[in-house]
């Protein structure tokens, strides 16, 4: 929830005192203070996966007589997924550029193009835990596996909570075009969506490659 | 009237003139065991540092509170006045001066009153397996093969080394008269070294909230003058009637409040060992007749929380 | 259809929670007939529950704290009764199920839902003030905190009546807090209440950091900031840090209730030691953040009434600096007798001491600030001398709690109870009534009585002695906490004292409530006209009382850290600028509120397993939410006219007082 609550820049006090020209206030204007905010945020959002990693590194082992990561982490499968979401990053990266050129159908493109594989990536881990539980490895079997849903599934309900929130985007865009709220909105979504990545390298290095060691 | 009016409510107070009577019965400093006299000897000597600086700080705010009172214009008044580095160094300094004495003291008494360590003394210590239940505590003598709920005996000046666990929630085992206290958990096994330096009864309680049945959690710990008086105890024990078997486990450690004191003459064998081993890392298995698979391990050794370890839980996995 | 609700979960049997119900009840329907009668819904509605002003907020904050103040003691005074009443056998009116509701519900209310808001509602009204700011960085942002706040309010407050709530322990240790050793949705209450208030809580720690590190008065450096500025900055990073952790830890025990997931259960190798150092490594940062705002204030009290600068403010920064940080390396001391190995119990206690160490220096430095002063002896300044006196005690307990080797036979003990009761009330709550009093002039425009504050500061804190000191000697005596009953002659006159003690505490919480009656009836005599009061140091003095809504005509620039009395000094306080300007500000806005009560109906559905429920009250958070992000018009500007006639008015008191 808290990912989006930040999707607002409800910080209008001092929007436009640049541009009105009466700007007493020593500091600058509503953007760079909404970005400065959204990093703390994800500074709290980075300790809240701290957490439930450390949880994970705790319970790694406690796979009460069931499987180990061994027995049931697909690298292949999860490499593809992670290609899927590295190149979202890339791709969220074309839109921002495309903004700064001010092509209005360019970002909605590239967003376009960042949703799709976003959306392949929350499909495949879908489709990655609905085979685990179909095969009786549900979150119920083990410590190991109960952590291992809450620490993926903890990403991918990010993943999907940012994905909403390109839909909106993709709208605001369309209707508002690319003011100073909706270019401060599309850099928050872009750090977000970095920060997915960088959290899921994590996830992908300590949860899959060590767990498959 | 007025006078026999105020002598009334003086007797309604009775209460308060028991107050400093009551000094000597202080459990915590009035230790009976060598644990306990370490940690009171600790308080003491912790508390007297400490008030080095809190004596002063007390006295010099309510001296400078009065003293710089605004009706005092007899005082000196420097109202820009806010800084001074030699009381800066020295309100820096007389803090961790007294932090470096009581670190060393912490460090020194943290390893000496650690309750994993063993005591040193010439006799051979007893060994007690502790279970925590819903809400009584079972007593497992390995060594006399027998078990008893709620009351705990030992010879007195001999060490007792008490392997604890428990079969429900979180308790903590604690007698205050002899000393520190270990929390009880599930899957674990927790360790205890006390002594008893004189024979005597000694209240027990579970010292952490375990739910409805927790206050009358109690136990008594008895220490019996000679070795003499406690093979007559586990005699006694031996006497009783009932056994502790897998069933007969399992309807004690189903819920019961005020449990009475209850003696086993005897206990299947590991039983402690299959408590424990129930909650590790595996789907509960029930405490059975047939030893648990893993059971040939030294499990104590895997198990103890010395390291913090917290991934114990899958020892015995491997 | 209505999940676990059912008409039982409604206490009929229960006698006092029926009586309490009727009293709500009654209350609440005066307080609406009263609305009505004299229609202020509009006006309650408008500037009120729908306003994004930090001062109104920060109000609203301290309002509920108190009510909360007031319900979380009625479980104290109930705990207390019941130990003086069940001793010697006796089983005393509360049987073990209902009275271990009380002692988690006290627990629970009186960190999260009375301390926490009283000290954000302080920082609210104060801290964008003291840098000259407008408000604070996220208007909006942070009247929804306040709702989701309310929302735990509201719903830690249902379980009295819907149900029931937690026995666990306000900690909740898991596996007793777990589906399988509670059954009942008294966890799940506490589990939801906890949840949306905490994340409310990050959210507030956010705001304010961006608020304090962007939003300051022109001039203003790190190092100029007011006292109770920093010490706030310092609880807000300890939010961002910690906070985050329980969400973590709530979380997962959800998980485990809900899902049938094995984090901390006994069974398929859970591991309920994770869930206690999680809930620690939260919990203790927690204790800083609510007691290093209160150094703050007592700082500013106590040079403000003083008439002198702070002495040490740089080391004061410092030391709470050194707090901040060691704060989180010192959780494990809440469980030494988990049985970690000597090392590191050792490693974890001298932590702990050296934490006494900047706190030392702090209390030194208040003592240098009185010295060569001119004390003036107002309630504020009792309550300042009477934390010192207490905390240096409650201190003292502390760091003997650190040594594991005296924790092993205190740990979970009464004398563990007086002792974080001596530092939270006698660190933490002496200071929120400090800026309770300290600051009421500026919210309201009227200073509080002073004769009945000063009796509340009395009984207070002789009610304090009276209540915790009996504890300690308890703690002593081998009695530990929690318990329903005791059966041992020695322990009774003790219990006898500590109930009188709380009844103590009791005159002096009627005694704050008739201060506010009868400062409310005599206002017209005791109006703050100027604006300062005090004659205060800070820039929050320097406006109205209580001040205009967008705060300051014209941001003051600032070359001093008592930048105000810097003013005075040069003369230039109070001055009319050339021209006004139009000044930008924000709109109210419904969707904190709207908000809220979706959470709290997703919250109550959630509890209740009631699940379609809890699917519209998702929705319709999101719905709010998205309705906020596509409104456009969430801003205006006021006009120099306006602003001039308001500026003139108040210059115009200025003249007269």
């Amino acid at each position: 929830m808290s990912t989006d609550v930040m999707n607002d820049p409800h910080d209008s006090v001092h929007k436009h005192e640049h541009e009105d020209g009466h700007d007493d206030h020593g500091h600058n204007d509503s953007g760079p203070t909404t970005v400065f905010g959204f990093w703390l945020y994800l500074m709290t959002d980075c300790i809240l996966f701290a957490s439930v990693f450390a949880t994970y590194a705790v319970l790694m082992t406690a796979t009460a007589g069931s499987v180990s990561g061994k027995d049931i982490f697909e690298l292949d499968y999860v490499l593809v997924e992670t290609f899927a979401l590295l190149f979202s990053s890339i791709t969220y990266g074309f839109a921002m550029i495309a903004g700064q050129k001010g092509s209005k159908g360019g970002v909605i493109n590239w967003l376009i193009v960042t949703f799709i594989f976003g959306a392949i990536f929350i499909g495949m881990e879908i489709n990655e835990f609905h085979h685990l539980i179909v095969e009786g490895y549900g979150p119920s079997t083990s410590a190991f596996l109960s952590a291992f849903f809450a620490l993926v599934g903890m990403h991918g309900l990010h993943v999907t909570a940012g994905l909403i929130w390109m839909i909106i985007m993709i709208l605001q865009v369309s209707r508002q075009g690319l003011t100073p709220q909706v270019n401060t909105r599309l850099t928050c979504l872009s750090l977000f969506w970095h920060f997915l990545d960088i959290v899921w390298i994590c996830v992908f290095t300590v949860v899959y490659l060590l767990g498959t060691l | 009237m007025i006078k026999e009016k105020y002598v009334g409510y003086l007797k309604r107070l009775w209460w308060l003139a028991v107050l400093p009577l009551s000094g000597c019965k202080w459990a915590l400093l009035d230790p009976k065991g060598q644990v306990g006299i370490d940690a009171k000897s600790l308080i003491i000597t912790a508390t007297v540092l400490m008030l080095i600086v809190v004596i002063p700080v007390i006295v010099l705010t309510l001296y400078f509170a009065w003293k710089y009172r605004a009706t005092n214009t007899e005082a000196v008044f420097m109202p820009k006045w806010a800084h001074s580095t030699s009381i800066e160094v020295v309100v820096w300094l007389i803090p961790c001066v007294i932090i470096v004495f009581l670190g060393i003291l912490t460090w020194k008494t943290t390893h000496h009153l650690d309750p994993y360590r063993p005591l040193d003394h010439e006799k051979t210590p007893i060994t007690v397996e502790v279970v925590s239940l819903d809400w009584k505590w079972l007593f497992i003598y390995p060594e006399q093969k027998i078990a008893t709920v709620n009351e705990l005996a030992f010879p007195a000046n001999t060490p007792v080394n008490f392997k604890i666990t428990s079969d429900t929630v979180m308790n903590s085992f604690f007698i205050p008269q002899l000393g520190s206290q270990i929390y009880s958990m599930a899957g674990m096994e927790t360790k205890l070294h006390l002594i008893a330096n004189e024979p005597g009864s000694f209240a027990g309680i579970s010292a952490n909230y375990s739910g409805a049945g927790f206050t009358g959690m109690a136990f008594t710990a008895i220490a019996t003058p000679t070795d003499a008086d406690f093979d007559a105890w586990v005699a006694k024990v031996r006497a009783s009637s009932k056994i502790l078997d897998a069933d007969s486990y399992k309807a004690l450690a189903e819920p019961s409040q005020k449990h009475p004191v209850e003696y086993f003459s005897a206990v299947r064998p590991n039983l402690f060992a299959a408590i424990v081993h129930q909650y590790m890392g595996s789907k509960k298995i029930p405490v059975s007749d047939e030893p648990a698979p893993n059971e040939g391990m030294k499990m104590g050794e895997k198990m103890d929380m010395n390291h913090m370890d917290m991934s114990s839980h899958s020892a015995a996995e491997e | 259809m209505f999940g676990k609700l059912t008409l039982d979960a409604i206490p009929f049997h229960e006698p006092i929670l029926l009586f309490t119900f009727a009293a709500v009840a009654l209350g609440g329907l005066v307080v609406v007939a009263g609305l009505t009668y004299f229609r202020k819904w509009g006006y309650l509605w408008t500037e009120w529950l729908t306003s994004v002003d930090h001062k109104k907020i920060g109000v609203m904050y301290i309002t509920v704290a108190i009510v909360m103040l007031l319900r979380g003691f009625a479980d104290a005074i109930m705990m207390r009764s019941q130990q003086a009443l069940a001793t010697g056998g006796a089983a005393g009116y509360l049987p073990p199920e209902h009275y271990d509701q009380i002692f988690t519900a006290h627990g629970t209310i009186m960190i999260i839902f009375m301390a926490m808001p009283f000290m954000i509602g302080l920082m609210n009204i104060a801290v964008p003030l003291q840098i000259g700011a407008r408000d604070v960085a996220f208007p909006f942002l942070n009247s929804l905190s306040f709702w989701l706040f309310v929302s735990g309010v509201i719903l830690i407050n249902l379980s009295l009546f819907v149900g029931e709530f937690g026995r666990t322990g306000w900690v909740a240790y898991p596996p007793l807090s777990g589906i399988a050793y509670s059954p009942g949705v008294g966890v799940d209450y506490y589990i939801w209440a906890l949840q949306l208030s905490g994340i409310g809580t990050t959210l507030t720690g956010i705001n304010f950091l961006v608020t304090v590190f962007k939003m300051r008065a022109p001039g203003m450096k790190l190092m100029q900031m007011p006292i109770f500025t920093w010490t706030c900055t310092f609880a807000n990073i300890l939010i961002a840090a910690s906070f985050p952790i329980l969400t973590a830890a709530l979380g997962l025990l959800t998980l485990d209730r809900y899902l049938d997931f094995h984090f901390f259960t006994n069974e398929a190798g859970g591991n309920a030691m994770m869930y206690i150092n999680l809930f620690w490594a939260w919990g203790h940062p927690e204790v800083y953040i609510l007691v290093l705002p209160a150094f703050g204030v007592f700082s500013e009290v106590i040079s403000t009434f003083t008439g002198k600068r702070l002495f040490g403010y740089a080391a004061m920064v410092w030391a709470s600096a050194a707090i901040t940080v060691l704060g989180f390396v010192v959780w494990l001391h809440h469980f030494f007798t988990m049985g970690s190995g000597a090392n590191v119990n050792a490693f974890f206690g001298i932590a702990t001491m050296i934490i006494s160490i900047p706190t030392g220096v702090k209390l030194f430095n208040w003592l240098f600030t009185m010295y060569r002063g001119r004390l003036r002896f107002t309630t504020p300044v009792l309550w300042t001398i009477g934390f010192m006196v207490t905390f240096s005690i409650g201190g003292m307990t502390g760091v003997l709690l650190a040594v594991p080797g005296a924790d092993f036979v205190l740990h979970n003990s009464l004398f563990l109870i007086a002792h974080f009761h001596n530092t939270i009330i006698g660190g933490a709550v002496f200071g929120y009534l400090a800026g309770f009093v300290f600051w009421f002039p500026k919210a309201f425009g009227f200073t509080l009585n002073e004769k009945w504050g000063k009796a509340a500061f009395w009984f207070w804190c002789s009610g304090f002695y009276v209540a915790f000191m009996p504890l300690y000697v308890l703690g002593f005596m081998g009695m530990t906490r929690r318990l329903n009953h005791t059966d041992n002659p020695e322990w009774t006159p003790w219990l006898y004292v500590a109930f009188v003690g709380a009844v103590l505490i009791l005159c002096g919480i009627l005694c704050q409530l008739i201060q506010l009656y009868v400062s409310i009836r005599d206002r017209k005599q005791n109006l703050d006209l100027t604006g300062d009061p005090w004659n205060g140091h800070t820039l929050e003095w320097s406006t109205s009382s209580p001040p205009p809504f967008y705060n300051f005509a014209q941001l003051p620039t600032v070359h001093d850290i008592d930048s105000f009395t810097d003013m005075k000094e040069k003369g230039i306080a109070y001055q009319r600028p050339e021209k006004y300007t139009a000044i930008h500000m924000p709109k109210n806005t419904s969707a904190g509120v709207f908000m809220g009560g979706f959470a709290t109906v997703m919250g109550f559905a959630l509890i209740w397993h009631i699940w379609w429920l809890a699917a519209v009250g998702l929705l319709g958070l999101f719905a709010s939410l998205l309705s906020r992000a596509f409104d456009n018009d969430v801003d205006y500007y006021v006009q120099p006219d306006e602003i001039e006639r308001i500026e003139t008015a108040h210059l115009a008191h200025i003249k007269q007082a």
